[in-house]
């Protein structure tokens, strides 16, 4: 095809009014909600935990998680007393349908909730070489989907392994604690569908929230502690042998 | 003067710099979107788009504005903390449009048991049975009004009067 120079003049700057009417499609936002009265994180019950899996279904069920992928996943760990730094480590489909029965006897077993830490110091957001991932003004680590290249670096990065390549979008993919659902003040799915309470959302700003007298009476940890990513999914009860 | 004239080819270079920084100027208006740098290094329209994504889960207070005969039997019972949707699945779609969408009743023999096989990998205190020696293939609503789950607990929460319709 043969551009001429005013051919060219002409559809350069159509080009750009076109561009920015894409860029224009802004959807509303939940109106009542206030980013600088938040900050979100997520308190995991482990004595609570049943291993039922329901977690993990909702979560694929509200956020249409590919099959094969995890926003969320359940770990049963497995801890002889003769071999306490190795223990056994299973999540059959994330738990999506549970777990095999466990043998009495047979040393500890327990169940570890995985998802998303919402990390305040994020490793994951700090090597997005485009900035298509952010930590949110009120704590919650999410993916600009339509900015997201899917160099996948983030995946890399992320400490906890939280994150993939969408399959068929090919950017990435992770928790986003369900963020239109407590914008519009409700739970996340996870946490609504968990029938023992083993997971509750928590709002560290709301001075109200019953978050702030478990922390102070609780032993509460996070999950690698030693690499300062400032993880906000609190893990009560967490066995030393968790990873 | 021709000092200057000598370095005409220095002014043409300087000048194709600035045209070629005004281009830059340019393009970078059109090509980042208004948004960006709002909030940080990031779309700030991003947080709008995804706040607006479709909710599946209606949550246990919608479900209970109409229901409100099953949350009072479920809250005298050992059930009262569980959730609606967390056994009768996703019901957003029911909530916004109730008689177009109906819910389909769960089936007691694969639900109950997911949470209450007996396996030593749950807490104590977790009521657990196994499945076999417990009910032999008997659904579960056969003893058991699942909104309230102890048997005889509460004259008024059997199975017909609980039960989802």
């Amino acid at each position: 095809m043969n551009i001429s120079r005013r051919h060219l003049l002409v559809l350069l700057p159509a080009a750009a009014v076109a561009w920015k009417y894409v860029e224009a499609g802004e959807p509303e936002a939940s109106p009542n909600y206030r980013m600088s009265e938040h900050w979100w994180g997520m308190l995991i019950n482990i004595p609570k935990c049943i291993g039922c899996g329901n977690c993990v279904r909702a979560c694929a069920t509200e956020n249409e998680v590919p099959d094969g992928y995890f926003r969320t996943w359940v770990e049963r760990y497995h801890v002889t007393d003769t071999n306490m730094t190795n223990p056994e480590v299973i999540s059959p489909d994330g738990g999506k349908e549970g777990f095999p029965v466990a043998e009495e006897d047979a040393g500890k077993y327990f169940f570890v909730p995985k998802m998303c830490n919402h990390c305040a110091d994020s490793p994951c957001t700090q090597v997005c070489p485009v900035g298509a991932t952010f930590v949110s003004p009120d704590g919650v680590v999410l993916v600009d989907q339509k900015y997201c290249l899917g160099c996948a670096y983030c995946v890399q990065a992320c400490p906890y392994g939280c994150r993939y390549l969408h399959p068929t979008k090919h950017v990435a993919d992770k928790c986003t604690l369900c963020y239109h659902r407590i914008t519009k003040g409700l739970t996340t799915a996870c946490c609504e569908a968990c029938p023992t309470g083993a997971r509750q959302l928590a709002d560290l700003k709301n001075p109200n929230d019953p978050i702030h007298e478990f922390l102070k009476t609780h032993p509460v940890e996070v999950l690698k502690p030693q690499m300062a990513t400032g993880a906000k999914a609190y893990y009560y009860g967490l066995d030393g042998s968790v990873r | 003067m021709s000092g200057l004239k000598d370095a005409a080819h220095l002014f043409r270079f300087a000048g194709l710099f600035v045209v070629a920084f005004l281009v830059f100027l340019v393009v970078r208006g059109y090509v980042v979107p208004k948004t960006f740098g709002q909030y940080g290094h990031y779309r700030g329209a991003a947080l709008g788009e995804i706040a607006a994504r479709p909710v599946k889960f209606a949550g246990h207070q919608t479900c209970e504005g109409c229901h409100s005969d099953i949350a009072d039997t479920k809250t005298k019972g050992a059930h009262g903390h569980v959730n609606c949707e967390a056994c009768h699945g996703a019901l957003a779609a029911h909530a916004d449009d109730p008689t177009s969408v109906t819910p389909v009743k769960p089936d007691t023999l694969t639900l109950c048991v997911r949470c209450h096989t007996a396996t030593a990998a749950k807490p104590k205190s977790f009521p657990q049975v196994n499945p076999a020696d417990h009910m032999g293939g008997v659904p579960c609503e056969t003893c058991h009004n699942p909104h309230s789950p102890a048997l005889g607990a509460d004259a008024g929460a059997s199975p017909a009067a609980g039960g989802a319709k």
